[in-house]
């Protein structure tokens, strides 16, 4: 057994250097796959905060990664036809600037979580899976009938869009940028944890009435949760779109939700680390799997059917067998 | 905009909110009385509709396809209870979801495996097609009038079941209290079995009679799995008369919705845009539905608190 600090400071080491190793060996391909992971990683920390510590299992964070997603491909769209987003009552134009690009996905992202958020937990356990879900389907069937972006075809993005000082067409710049952006979500995720703020939220996943008696409010608890959540997930959805220089209504798409929780999952419920480590399984399967057969999911179905029944405490689990606290 | 439209508008929203209503009477069914939030049960749907395909195409007799869809599904159902389902009844709504997602997967590609990516078409039999006049001389197609009359039939049949058989007590005793009907030496894992594959043959069917009208293809059953969740959150979970109420409403909401709101926007706007504006707002009228019942009765319209 390995202890679960070493266990991460291996995860991270193995996820900085195989890309460092191809970059070297000129492997242009695994670069990108292990931005993926950095970035699809990113999006399950953001979940986590809401399924493994507050104990909201939503399934519809697809939303906040679509939103992300969109909020990249819009902004670039206007600049790169250069046509202003809006003109009245003021001026907004379009950008390909990075920084610019994640503070509006990161913030509508939150918005949209408060909504979602204040509706959904007005009730609990299955309608909060349910209304989650819906609220997703409803942005993704918004996103494939409003004609202005692309509709069911999405937008591209010709060039990937500049941040000072970097070439992000470089693989590994991007890769570097994907990095340092998944290492700041790790170690909030860990604050969070660690705050007042995450005793209460896991307080309020157990056992929400005691929470209410020591005079906290756990509806109001598990809201903030689930903005930060959405708004991590946001950032996610647009590095993802930068990734592929494009956006589609898939991002919305309730599949992606159910991936993000099996990221989770497969790496380990209530562990920092889980998501990302989930993520990396993932895209591995999709890569070798997806190599021996056109139905590749059918395997990761049966994979997923058997962590589940069986082994609950995923990868990380597995190999650092220490229990953690889950309900 | 004719009267006669709108009728035929109406017609078609009720029969939409029929299918619904049979998708989403197993899905409340199932959580009421099992506990279980089970995302599979769109798979039950699309394999209902492949089994009725497959069936017609093989005998030539729709009716027959049918029969098929019924049997295959509920079959379908008992092997995912025995197998899967039995397996998550103590675990939490995480794991449920989980395990029925993975479901989805194995159910999707092994449909895909088997039969192709490419739909497959499942005849209106001829007795069946072409339109009837009703009164007031407003055409309609006749089989989705009979799908229309064999809904209502259907759940006036649920109704009967869940109120008057001794089956239906069961049920409703195992909604209630579960451990006292298992110590008044009721089966409950057969009761469970039973259930399930109650609800599926009830879906399976429900993809059948509208495969007829739809593509049969796979991954159909996923948009009706999620309005099926619209309905019974807006009905309240575990309620019968709620999924009814809910799949009418949600059934009348979206067909009326596509239907008029293009109409209405065209008033005051051109008309390229207001089918633009009108479509898409059309397609998030249920979701605004589902969020307005929640603001005012969190627990759905019948739902217990």
């Amino acid at each position: 057994m390995i202890r679960e600090t070493y266990l991460n400071a291996l995860i991270m080491a193995l996820l900085l250097g195989i890309p460092l190793w191809a970059h070297v060996a000129g492997q242009p391909f695994t670069i990108t796959l292990a931005t993926k992971v950095a970035i699809l990683g990113l999006a399950g920390v953001g979940l986590n905060i809401a399924l493994g510590l507050g104990g909201m299992v939503s399934l519809g964070h697809a939303v906040f990664f679509g939103i992300g997603g969109y909020a990249m491909g819009i902004l670039a769209h206007h600049a790169q036809t250069y046509t202003p987003l809006m003109e009245a009552p003021l001026l907004i134009e379009g950008t390909k600037f990075m920084p610019a690009i994640w503070l509006v996905a990161v913030v509508v992202s939150a918005v949209v979580a408060l909504a979602i958020g204040a509706l959904s937990l007005r009730t609990g356990g299955v309608y909060f899976i349910m209304i989650t879900l819906a609220f997703g389907q409803m942005f993704y069937y918004f996103a494939i009938s409003w004609p202005a972006y692309g509709g069911e075809d999405g937008l591209s993005i010709y060039v990937r869009n500049e941040f000072p000082g970097l070439n992000t067409l470089v693989p590994i710049q991007f890769f570097a940028i994907a990095f340092v952006a998944l290492s700041l979500g790790l170690i909030l995720s860990h604050l969070i944890a660690r705050s007042r703020f995450g005793l209460a939220l896991g307080a309020a996943r157990q056992n929400s009435e005691r929470v209410q008696t020591v005079g906290l409010d756990p509806m109001r608890v598990k809201l903030v949760a689930f903005v930060i959540s959405g708004a991590i997930t946001g950032l996610a959805g647009a590095l993802f779109a930068d990734l592929n220089r494009f956006v589609a209504p898939t991002m919305f798409s309730w599949h992606l939700s159910g991936e993000l929780i099996i990221f989770i999952i497969l790496g380990g419920i209530g562990r920092l680390f889980g998501p990302v480590v989930g993520a990396g399984l993932f895209i591995l399967l999709e890569h070798f799997l997806g190599g021996l057969s056109e139905y590749w999911l059918i395997y990761v179905g049966a994979i997923l059917l058997g962590v589940v029944l069986f082994a609950r405490g995923g990868l990380i689990g597995a190999l650092s067998g220490r229990e953690v606290a889950h309900d | 905009m004719s009267v006669l439209l709108l009728i035929e508008q109406i017609l078609n929203g009720l029969q939409f909110g029929l299918m619904l209503f049979l998708i989403s009477a197993g899905l409340t069914l199932i959580f009421g009385v099992m506990g279980i939030i089970n995302l599979a049960h769109g798979s039950l749907y699309m394999v209902g509709a492949f089994a009725a395909a497959a069936g017609a195409a093989a005998t030539g007799s729709f009716v027959l396809g049918l029969g098929a869809a019924l049997m295959a599904a509920a079959i379908a159902g008992v092997i995912v209870e025995v197998l899967v389902i039995r397996r998550l009844y103590d675990r939490d709504h995480l794991d449920q979801v989980l395990a029925t997602f993975a479901l989805i997967l194995i159910f999707s590609e092994g449909t895909r495996w088997v039969f192709g990516s490419f739909p497959l078409y499942l005849d209106v039999p001829s007795w069946l097609s072409g339109a009837v006049t009703l009164p007031g001389g407003i055409p309609y197609p006749l089989y989705r009038l009979t799908i229309i009359g064999i809904g209502l039939a259907v759940a006036a049949g649920l109704f009967l079941l869940i109120a008057k058989t001794r089956v239906g007590i069961r049920i409703r005793a195992g909604e209630s209290d579960r451990e006292m009907i298992a110590a008044l030496g009721v089966d409950i894992s057969k009761l469970y079995t039973l259930v399930f594959a109650l609800g599926a043959a009830l879906a399976g069917f429900a993809g059948a009679l509208v495969g007829a009208i739809q593509s049969v293809q796979v991954g159909m059953g996923e948009p009706m799995l999620i309005l099926a969740f619209v309905t019974i959150v807006i009905g309240g979970i575990g309620s019968i008369k709620g999924a009814f109420v809910g799949a009418i409403l949600v059934g009348l909401t979206d067909t009326l919705g596509r239907f008029l709101l293009p109409v209405l926007f065209g008033v005051f706007m051109e008309p390229s845009s207001a089918t633009a504006v009108g479509s898409a707002l059309a397609s998030m009228l249920i979701y605004i539905l589902m969020a307005g019942v929640l603001i005012f009765r969190p627990t759905g319209l019948y739902g217990k608190a």
